[in-house]
């Protein structure tokens, strides 16, 4: 019975502090929302961030699209060349990154490369009481540090999805068209007639918003949490990777069930 | 240095009273859950004095200057900045507050993504709209009291402790507040610059009328320079008085504090088994 109502106790604490978490959390969000509309008064803050997280990613991004490319190419050629229709490999190259793979590996690249950045830097701030010490100026660390860098987040996925996409199409475009040599024209033609602009590219560029929505809060949510201690900011690094990574994941079969499929 | 109306430094000790008082602490406790780290402390700062904050390592100290800047919120009792209760104020009222406040913090906090002149410059480019060049007449105004206008470009990476030090203490005065508060300000400094940097608290606060709260361990530099000194242990009130009061004091706790006496009333040793236990395992 004790053992029974202990386990009862044990739940119950565990929901109240996931419950507190999510509120917690929420409000956070709700709050980093409002301060970011605020930051657009200030754009120079933005376009710091926007340098230190979309140029420092572009390197890996641009090398990782264009190996996805070559590989889709082959894979897809391969594939393709059974069934007789090797000419609709740049509408499936195509396809397959402006759907999905641009906005969903650029999502993962970005919680690895800005994302654990994102958080180790607040961290590091906080443990080096550098946010205290904003707040002891009458400076708000979430307009001035952490909203800057969420609307940053946010300009850049969507901008380095697209900078994915098209040299992952290059990629398919060198293996498919100059390596395997299926016929330029068929491969440029079909993917133009395959790819629509507002089901396809539209709802790729949605996906990559609200990766950079999830991706940027839970960088600066977890890194604003963090324990101030060398531990903590490295545990709160590898937690940003890990939630943002399922996040993503999570949140790309929804969305793709709502904007694809029938259920 | 102002001399105060007699105060002896007894265990509840009566306070000056010839100037207004510009920050009061009234029955303050704070504690994280069952631990409680400050016990019904009552501290009076006049406007215009340098008060020291004295004790032992982890004392409570460092927290009761927490409490008076709100980064804490106390378990009981209030604190009242120039008439106000800290506590009791919104997000906005307590900036506006802050504004009027100077804090250094324990390490310095400087902004290490900012060169030493950004990060002096701060505020003053967040709260006025002061021109570019009268900013950086001020900020050089300010580090060169500190002895650093020639280190304004390099980075806080760049700076030794001490120097980020002097740093973070001409950022704490760059918008010229009626309260600072001083976290172990000569930690780490070397003893040209300790005795450069103790007088230069002093002239700041003469200069600005300001009240200065000042958490030290430094009894000598410390002394030179307050005109009162409270003396806080295990988060309680143990004495307060004028550095002559104090050297004056029979009080055990104060007498092997200032004479930093092994033997006392405050034990070395945390406490545990004796060390024949221990060994015997």
């Amino acid at each position: 019975m004790n053992r029974a109502l202990d386990l009862i106790a044990t739940l119950g604490a565990a929901t109240l502090a996931w419950l507190v978490g999510v509120g917690h959390a929420t409000g956070f969000f709700f709050r980093l929302c409002g301060q970011s509309l605020l930051a657009l008064r200030r754009p120079r803050l933005i376009v710091e961030q926007v340098f230190f997280i979309g140029n420092y990613s572009l390197s890996i991004i641009m090398v990782s699209g264009l190996f996805v490319g070559f590989v889709l190419g082959l894979q897809g050629y391969y594939t393709l060349d059974r069934y007789g229709s090797s000419e609709a490999l740049g509408m499936l190259v195509a396809l397959s990154l402006v759907r999905e793979l641009g906005p969903v590996i650029t999502a993962l690249l970005f919680a690895g490369r800005a994302g654990t950045s994102l958080t180790a830097g607040i961290g590091l701030m906080k443990a080096g009481e550098q946010l205290a010490a904003m707040e002891m100026m009458a400076v708000d660390p979430m307009a001035r540090v952490l909203a800057p860098r969420f609307v940053a987040a946010l300009i850049c996925m969507p901008l380095l999805a697209a900078l994915f996409s098209a040299v992952g199409i290059i990629g398919g475009w060198l293996v498919g068209v100059q390596m395997v040599g299926i016929d330029a024209g068929a491969f440029w033609s079909q993917m133009q007639g395959g790819v629509d602009i507002w089901s396809d590219i539209g709802n790729g560029v949605i996906k990559s918003i609200v990766f950079g929505f999830i991706c940027g809060f839970l960088a600066l949510y977890i890194g604003f949490e963090a324990k101030p201690t060398p531990e903590g900011v490295s545990r709160a690094t590898t937690r940003t990777v890990v939630v943002s990574s399922l996040a993503v994941l999570g949140s790309d079969f929804l969305l793709t069930a709502l904007m694809y499929g029938r259920i | 240095m102002r001399q105060h109306a007699g105060t002896a430094p007894v265990a509840t000790p009566t306070f000056p009273s010839d100037r207004p008082p510009y920050v009061t602490v009234e029955s303050l406790s704070f504690g994280y859950g069952d631990r409680m780290i400050l016990s019904d402390l009552d501290l009076v700062f006049r406007r215009g004095d340098v008060v020291a904050l004295m004790g032992g390592s982890g004392s409570g100290k460092t927290t009761i200057l927490r409490l008076i800047s709100a980064q804490l919120k106390p378990t009981t009792g209030r604190v009242h900045v120039d008439g106000q209760d800290v506590h009791a104020l919104d997000r906005q009222g307590l900036y506006a507050l802050r504004k009027r406040m100077g804090m250094l913090f324990q390490f310095g906090a400087l902004f290490t993504d900012m060169s030493v002149f950004d990060n002096v410059a701060f505020a003053l480019r967040e709260h006025s709209d002061l021109s570019d060049a009268m900013i950086r007449d001020l900020v050089l105004m300010k580090l060169d009291a500190v002895g650093l206008r020639g280190a304004s470009k390099l980075m806080p990476s760049e700076v030794s402790g001490g120097m980020a030090r002097r740093v973070a203490l001409a950022r704490a005065t760059a918008l010229d507040p009626p309260l600072l508060m001083y976290d172990e300000p000569f930690a780490g400094l070397d003893p040209i610059s300790l005795g450069t940097v103790a007088h230069l608290i002093r002239r700041l606060n003469d200069a600005l009328g300001a009240t200065t709260i000042l958490v030290t361990h430094d009894v000598a530099e410390t002394f030179a320079i307050v005109d009162y000194a409270y003396m806080i242990g295990k988060g309680r009130l143990i004495a307060g008085g004028t550095p002559a009061e104090l050297r004056a004091s029979t009080d055990p706790q104060v007498h092997q504090f200032l004479h930093g006496e092994r033997d006392g009333p405050v034990p070395f040793h945390y406490p545990g088994p004796s060390i024949a236990e221990d060994l015997a395992g």
